[in-house]
């Protein structure tokens, strides 16, 4: 309502906070935060990790992160310009964010609460204290604290020109530093080159500050030519232009197709990952992101289709028959889709926040009748099913995992170019119509029954691929691998690369199955970072990262008319000072 | 789906074929949906009840293990209906919340059984340890709406329910971070221990103490929403926010009021549930969670004397159900399938009388 809109843009302007309150209440939280990563244990599995080998560690990276956030929060929430006193609040908040890690320090050295907050323990207490004696300890990390809470605040009064080539080396060191088993795998024929920067252990200061100066220079020459570049390239003719980006992503494209060829097994079986849930993630767009129906029952499609799969294929006696790959696959995708359309026509009616849980039990019933004995004679029960081949394409085994990316890589081009076909078809928009208004599409003429399943249906189809491809590259399946938290985990993907939209969930896909595969520490932790990077991007950017154009002006209901508020206040004030002068 | 707004009054066999013409396949299935559940229904039970292999202690016994674990849903319900009748949005973390409580006073609870006192002050004790749990669930559920619920609540899009999604696994795996995974056991103090006689019928004790406990909490309940001030604002609140509002009534005050209500029945249901269920793990709050959301649906949501029947009843179904439905019809091993029936009763609801067993409208919302 504009009511309450008008009321807390007044709000807003009113709101006048003093510094010192604002120093302690942001050094509060973010010690909050340190305080939470600390006793869930995440400070101490990051710790496991080097990012320069015996002297910062992911654990350490992760502290001097959360103290300089204080420092940059508070540089970005105050408007005035006074620089010293800005820095002041964020050595005096990076304190005491320090200050909290050092009471946490007291609490494990003096009581023994390691048996209630499995976390207390010696290990952590090493970290904290740098294996030195507590007080050392505990007046280093407010020291360090306050230090790189002043540093976050530098970080954000910095010139744009300066801080985005510090950025850009900060980063290259810390990949470098994160990845650097891999890295050097990757680079061990040029073993002169590798020892500049890494030993067996990991990477050395030497090599982070190698790598730090280099990419700084390289991004800030780079970015001084871009500027330059992008003017000539605007220069030209529109054809040419367009020439130009698409053979720069062709480039892209292409970079990613030989990467996994050059880079390896364990390499090819991350990007597998990821393309199985890419391709399930484009599935549950349409169902969420195109036609808004939130449907938790997914891993019930993405179970029908390894199943089919398992029980056509599998040399096993819990199978029904030994077809080859390819004449099951089709199968499996027809089944899903029937199971699709028959989860479909129940929930037609129920809508919103219901047909989440009513998705969900169905997924649950499904799961439930899967794992149970009755149904064992046909699904082969708990035991799972085992033996399952894999394909063969003439005379050539598919049987490494960079043969199946290449598999799952062509299975999801194909869905891809099925589903971008659908959004800007007459379905899709369809579609869209009745995720904005059911009642409003149905009074334009849409069929809501026929519309509705054939986005289940197709949602399904998707999964089905997806698990046909999962059975063949376990060779097992098991009844406990298809629980609520698969949805879950899909559903995250498209809430972090933006919902409705195709590159985006590439993208979530490589951040929360890629990142996860690739730094082995996350490990237990995934599922507390999916279920918190969900409600951060509702909370921040609920488009996603790479929203599609119509999906940000949903999301952002309300702003326009806040928007237009302010501009309208805006305008009043100048007004009322030009005429009071 | 089949409109009959015609402008003659529907008599006669002939307009009822006409109305059988217009029938869609999602009709038939719709049919055949509720005809095979009333199949197994009635046909297992019909075929268990021939058999006879359940003797009535045990149907008694199952019974009042139904009652025992439907009032836990109840209080369970309790707070999923409070908040959807004042927030029109269902607490996905709500489960997760009752675990989180329980879970914390469960440390209590050891404690207090190391050292004796739970043994010789069973009524102190309880009161502590429930009081920790009632603590912490009210704290957690006032966060989750902190974070997830108050910035969306003008805007309705899906964004609160993934929030609360997100919030709810983020829950379950900070508990396992902090607590780790090891499944714990409560206590198992003295005074539960034992039998009574009741009419020919032997009723464990602990069983009543938790209907007991469970009907108290309830009771009180009802009486702070029906008798005192806030309880009157809670109800108004739920029946039209803005004109609350303009009466002058405080809806942020309301709202925060309610979470705590609602965290105070999940912290007491959380203790009497894993009095019942004796182990404790992270991941125990999904599957009361959305049990005792089913139990809300089912007696209607927004309507909280529905929570309570609609509790009790899904308590009792769901154990009596396994024995009653699916032995009859020949099921192997038919208590693996007690998670499907109340799953089951979810769907059918949801799908055939969203409005629950006492008729609560608010559940017919727009899109």
């Amino acid at each position: 309502m504009a009511f309450d809109v008008v009321a807390s843009a007044r709000q807003e302007r009113e709101k006048h906070v003093s510094p010192w309150l604002r120093t302690l209440t942001t050094g509060l939280v973010f010690g909050g935060f340190a305080f939470y990563f600390a006793m869930v244990g995440i400070v101490t599995m990051f710790h496991g990790r080097w990012i320069i080998v015996d002297i910062v560690s992911l654990g350490h990276a992760l502290l001097i992160m959360i103290a300089g956030a204080s420092g940059l929060y508070i540089a970005s929430k105050t408007k005035a310009h006074n620089y010293s006193g800005l820095l002041l609040q964020g050595l005096g908040s990076g304190a005491i964010v320090g200050a909290v890690m050092a009471l946490l320090i007291f609490v494990i050295a003096n009581f023994k609460l390691r048996f209630i907050f499995v976390q207390l323990k010696t290990p952590l207490l090493k970290l904290l204290t740098f294996g030195q004696d507590p007080w050392i300890g505990a007046m280093g990390l407010i020291a360090g604290g306050a230090f790189f809470g002043a540093l976050g605040v530098v970080f954000f009064i910095m010139n744009p020109a300066l801080r985005k080539p510090i950025v850009a080396g900060l980063t290259a060191a810390g990949v470098a530093g994160l990845f650097q088993e891999l890295i050097q795998l990757m680079i061990q024929k040029y073993n002169d080159f590798r020892e500049l920067i890494f030993t067996w252990d990991g990477m050395t200061l030497q090599g982070a500050l190698i790598l730090f100066i280099v990419f700084a220079a390289v991004y800030g020459v780079w970015g001084w030519q871009r500027e330059r570049m992008n003017v000539m390239v605007s220069r030209l003719p529109m054809a040419q232009q367009r020439n130009f980006k698409i053979s720069g992503y062709v480039l892209l494209g292409l970079m990613i197709l030989m990467f996994p060829y050059f880079a390896g097994n364990f390499i090819g079986q991350v990007m597998m990952l990821v393309g199985l849930f890419t391709l399930m993630g484009m599935g549950l767009n349409l169902e969420i992101g195109l036609a808004g129906l939130l449907d938790l029952g997914f891993v019930a499609f993405y179970a029908v289709g390894a199943y089919t799969t398992a029980l056509l294929t599998a040399d096993s006696p819990a199978a029904f028959m030994q077809l080859p790959y390819w004449a099951a696959v089709p199968i499996a995708v027809f089944l899903s889709i029937c199971v699709g359309v028959l989860f479909g026509v129940p929930v037609l009616k129920v809508r919103g926040d219901y047909l989440a849980v009513a998705t969900l039990g169905l997924g649950e019933i499904v799961r439930v009748i899967v794992l149970s004995d009755a149904a064992a004679p046909l699904l082969a029960g708990a035991q799972g099913i085992l033996g399952i081949p894999r394909p063969w394409i003439g005379s050539f085994e598919l049987d490494n995992p960079v043969a199946l990316f290449y598999l799952t890589l062509v299975f999801s081009l194909v869905a891809a170019y099925i589903a971008y076909s659908l959004e800007n078809s007459r379905l899709g928009r369809a579609w869209t119509a009745i995720r904005d208004d059911e009642d409003v599409a149905q009074a334009l003429g849409i069929n809501l029954i026929n519309v509705k399943l054939l986005a289940y249906g197709l949602g399904a189809a998707f999964a089905g691929l997806a698990g046909s491809i999962f059975a063949v590259m376990l060779g097992s399946i098991f009844p406990h691998s298809f629980q609520l938290i698969i949805s879950i985990n899909v559903l995250a993907l498209i809430i972090v690369g933006g919902m409705g939209s195709l590159p985006g969930v590439v993208l979530g896909a490589a951040a929360l199955i890629g990142l996860p595969e690739l730094l082995r520490e996350f490990g237990e932790y995934r599922f507390l970072f999916y279920g918190l990077v969900i409600v951060i991007m509702m909370r921040i950017k609920p488009e996603g990262l790479w929203p599609s154009a119509s999906r940000r002006r949903e999301m952002l209901v309300g702003e326009e008319d806040r928007a237009v508020v302010e501009q309208e206040l805006a305008a009043r004030k100048s007004s009322a000072a030009t005429q009071g002068g | 789906m089949t409109a009959t707004a015609t402008s003659q009054e529907p008599n006669g066999v002939l307009d009822r074929l006409r109305d059988l013409k217009r029938l869609t396949f999602v009709d038939i299935i719709l049919w055949a949906l509720r005809i095979s559940v009333l199949v197994v229904v009635v046909g297992g039970s019909i075929g268990t009840l021939i058999k006879g292999r359940y003797s009535m202690d045990q149907w008694f016994d199952f019974f009042m293990f139904g009652l025992t674990i439907g009032s836990i849903y109840a209080l369970i319900a309790l707070g999923y209906t409070m908040v959807y009748g004042i927030l029109r949005l269902i607490n996905f973390a709500h489960g997760d919340i009752t675990m989180t409580g329980a879970f914390s006073a469960y440390f209590l609870a050891r404690g207090l059984d190391r050292s004796g006192f739970l043994d010789a002050n069973p009524v102190i004790s309880m009161v502590l340890i429930m009081g920790l749990a009632m603590i912490i669930c009210s704290a957690v559920a006032l966060a989750v709406e902190r974070i997830c619920y108050r910035p969306f609540r003008h805007v309705a899009t899906l964004a609160p329910l993934i929030c609360a999604i997100g919030a709810s696994f983020f829950l379950q795996h900070s508990t396992r971070g902090m607590y780790g995974s090891t499944i714990r056991a409560y206590p198992d103090p003295e005074w539960m221990k034992g039998q009574v006689d009741f009419i020919g019928f032997e009723i464990p004790l602990y069983q009543l103490i938790v209907i007991g406990i469970a009907l108290a909490a309830m009771a009180f309940l009802y009486l702070v929403v029906q008798r005192t001030k806030m309880g009157t604002a809670m109800r108004a609140v739920s029946e039209d926010r803005d004109a609350a509002s303009m009466m002058g009534i405080d809806v942020n005050k309301v709202i925060l009021f309610t979470f705590i209500l609602g965290g105070c029945m999940a912290g007491i249901g959380g203790v009497l549930y894993c009095m019942v269920y004796k182990q404790i793990y992270f991941y125990m709050g999904f599957l009361p969670g959305v049990k005792a959301f089913s139990a809300a649906v089912l007696g209607g949501i927004g309507n909280i004397p529905g929570a309570m029947l609609g509790g009790l009843f899904l308590g009792v179904v769901e154990s009596i159900g396994p024995a009653l439905f699916l032995d009859g019809i020949g099921i192997a091993a038919p208590y693996q399938l007690r998670d499907l029936i109340a799953f089951t009763m979810l769907v059918m609801v949801l799908i055939f009388r969203p409005q629950g067993i006492l008729g609560e409208r608010l559940a017919t919302k727009r899109a």
